[in-house]
């Protein structure tokens, strides 16, 4: 379970989380939507300890991420996989050993059968060839790098998953392929998972339960038809662009096809 | 007419169109805000320092790593510190010759003032300035990249300690091979300067090895190396420290490399002054 209880962030002037409550429960997908520097990478560092609240606590796994220790952040961390917005992959290594870093196990992670079955059967989750595992990241497209990133992210075996923006800046087909990978991961891993994103068509289609940051806060959460049902001016002029397309998705999604 | 511009300043005020940017130098300000800069560096370069100091027990992480680094900066580095030295030694050997014209001064001293000057200051400090260009701009710039890139972050994120596989490396490496470099700096320039010395002095080989052992001390090796160890952690200290604070994108990466070679340069010559100082007591 992932708790944010209070939590209130800012940098320099400007506040970026303001005693922000927000709860996952486990083997649930939330996506949190929200306008582009509105803070849902912030909030999303914050839960695995990459920021620190100035105020307020964040518990992960009933563990307080603001009190534990170096090693005991670390060993978190393991179970907590992240996917970072433009990849973050280690241009320095190749494909197969930036996802073997993500084998965080110390044990496992000396043995290299071991590492080199995992590395390709992560490749195979994510749709990409093996022969991609000898490549660097300068030779991958925006997608490919994505879905390295995705790989990585997995490759421990993590029960937490965070995506920052999974789908920006990537076409349609590639951003539905990213689309699948995470609902796939979802379904078959049963990690418990919070999706930061402002492609509204995107968050209705992956998670159980949508949420929107506001001015700091939590200003709306529920399922996509309560969201869709709000009264909330903000929540209606942020999804109001893409009521129509999210609306006729959302239809064909509950009778069993996606787009 | 100031009446009239003033008025003028006004009504734009008024109509919303132009804000005259008020402006406020007050010196106390600037000074206080300057302070809170310096020790809020200082802090964190210290708190830097204790990490490094404590993820040295990771050895099985950064030991394979360093290895690395010292291979690139040794080999990286041989080329253009050979070079220099040579260039060193032989304008050092000439600038000998031409106060030595006089004939007043017995002519095997310049060996000794070649050797000196060789091996106590030239061979440390140029070497350490040539790494703190090559070096320290390269750890910046990796680590400033890095960075910006969330590519430090995700090494975080995967539960890895950041010091032990990107700082600890490129210190320890830097450190250690900044004297062997610089041993094979102070041979090359003595090299230089004796032929040098031997073709613009008429200097002879005994004359040469007389002048370097008259004025040699059994401490002036140790000396060089002590030079070179504290200029090695100035080169790949601070470019590392700034490399980790970047932001901004890639004008935050260029300004952290740039501030890595003026930093790490202005500290080795004012480790130079202090070293000095307290060594040659």
């Amino acid at each position: 379970m992932i708790e944010l209880k209070g939590v209130s962030k800012r940098f320099g002037d400007h506040i970026v989380l303001d005693e922000l409550d927000f709860t996952v429960a486990d083997g649930e997908t939330v996506a949190l939507l929200g306008p582009s520097g509105v803070g849902k990478s912030v909030m999303l560092k914050h839960i695995n300890g990459l920021n620190r609240p100035d105020s307020g606590e964040v518990f992960v796994d009933g563990m307080n991420v603001g009190l534990l220790k170096r090693k005991e952040l670390a060993r978190l961390r393991s179970k907590v996989g992240y996917v970072f917005q433009y990849g973050a992959l280690f241009d320095s290594m190749t494909v197969f050993d930036n996802i073997q870093l993500g084998i965080t196990d110390p044990v496992t992670a000396e043995d290299e059968s071991f590492c080199e079955k995992r590395v390709l059967e992560c490749l195979g989750l994510v749709n990409l060839s093996p022969d991609t595992a000898e490549k660097y990241p300068s030779e991958l497209s925006g997608g490919m790098k994505k879905r390295v990133g995705i790989a990585r992210a997995i490759a421990g075996q993590p029960r937490y998953l965070l995506y920052d923006e999974p789908t920006s800046g990537l076409d349609p087909v590639n951003a539905d392929i990213i689309d699948s990978l995470v609902e796939k991961l979802r379904d078959e891993l049963g990690v418990t998972s919070v999706v930061v994103t402002h492609d509204v068509r995107s968050a209705f289609q992956i998670a159980n339960r949508v949420a929107l940051l506001h001015n700091g806060r939590i200003r709306a959460q529920g399922t996509q038809e309560q969201l869709l049902a709000s009264k909330d001016e903000q929540v209606q002029k942020f999804l109001g662009r893409d009521l129509d397309i999210t609306l006729a998705q959302l239809q064909r999604y509950r009778h069993g096809s996606t787009l | 007419m100031a009446d009239r511009l003033k008025d003028s300043q006004e009504s734009w005020r008024l109509s919303g169109q132009y804000h005259r940017p008020v402006v406020t130098l007050d010196i106390r300000q600037v000074v206080g805000r300057l302070c809170l800069t310096a020790v809020s560096h200082v802090g964190r370069l210290a708190r830097l320092v204790l990490e490094i100091i404590r993820g040295l027990g990771e050895w099985r992480v950064w030991v394979p790593l360093a290895f690395e680094q010292a291979r690139s900066i040794g080999y990286g580095s041989l080329f253009i510190v050979i070079l220099t030295s040579m260039f060193a030694g032989a304008v050092v050997s000439l600038q000998a010759g031409y106060q030595w014209v006089t004939g007043s001064i017995p002519i095997y001293y310049a060996a000794g003032v070649i050797v000196q000057s060789v091996t106590m200051e030239l061979g440390p400090v140029l070497t350490a300035l040539l790494l703190a260009g090559r070096i320290g701009a390269r750890y910046a710039a990796e680590l400033g990249t890095m960075r910006v890139t969330e590519q430090v972050d995700a090494l975080e994120s995967l539960g890895r300690n950041v010091i032990s596989y990107l700082i600890i490396p490129r210190v320890v490496a830097g450190t250690l091979m900044l004297p062997v470099l610089v041993v094979i700096a102070d041979i090359v320039g003595i090299g230089a300067g004796f032929v040098a010395a031997k073709s613009s002095l008429g200097m002879t080989n005994g004359d040469f090895i007389r002048g370097a052992t008259f004025f040699y001390q059994p401490f002036d090796p140790y000396y060089s190396m002590i030079k070179s160890f504290f200029f090695g952690l100035a080169v790949t200290i601070v470019p590392c420290y700034l490399g980790m604070s970047t932001q901004q994108g890639a004008e935050g990466v260029g300004r952290s490399t740039t501030g890595a070679v003026v930093s790490a340069s202005v500290i080795i010559l004012f480790l130079d002054a202090i070293l000095t100082q307290l060594l040659l007591k």
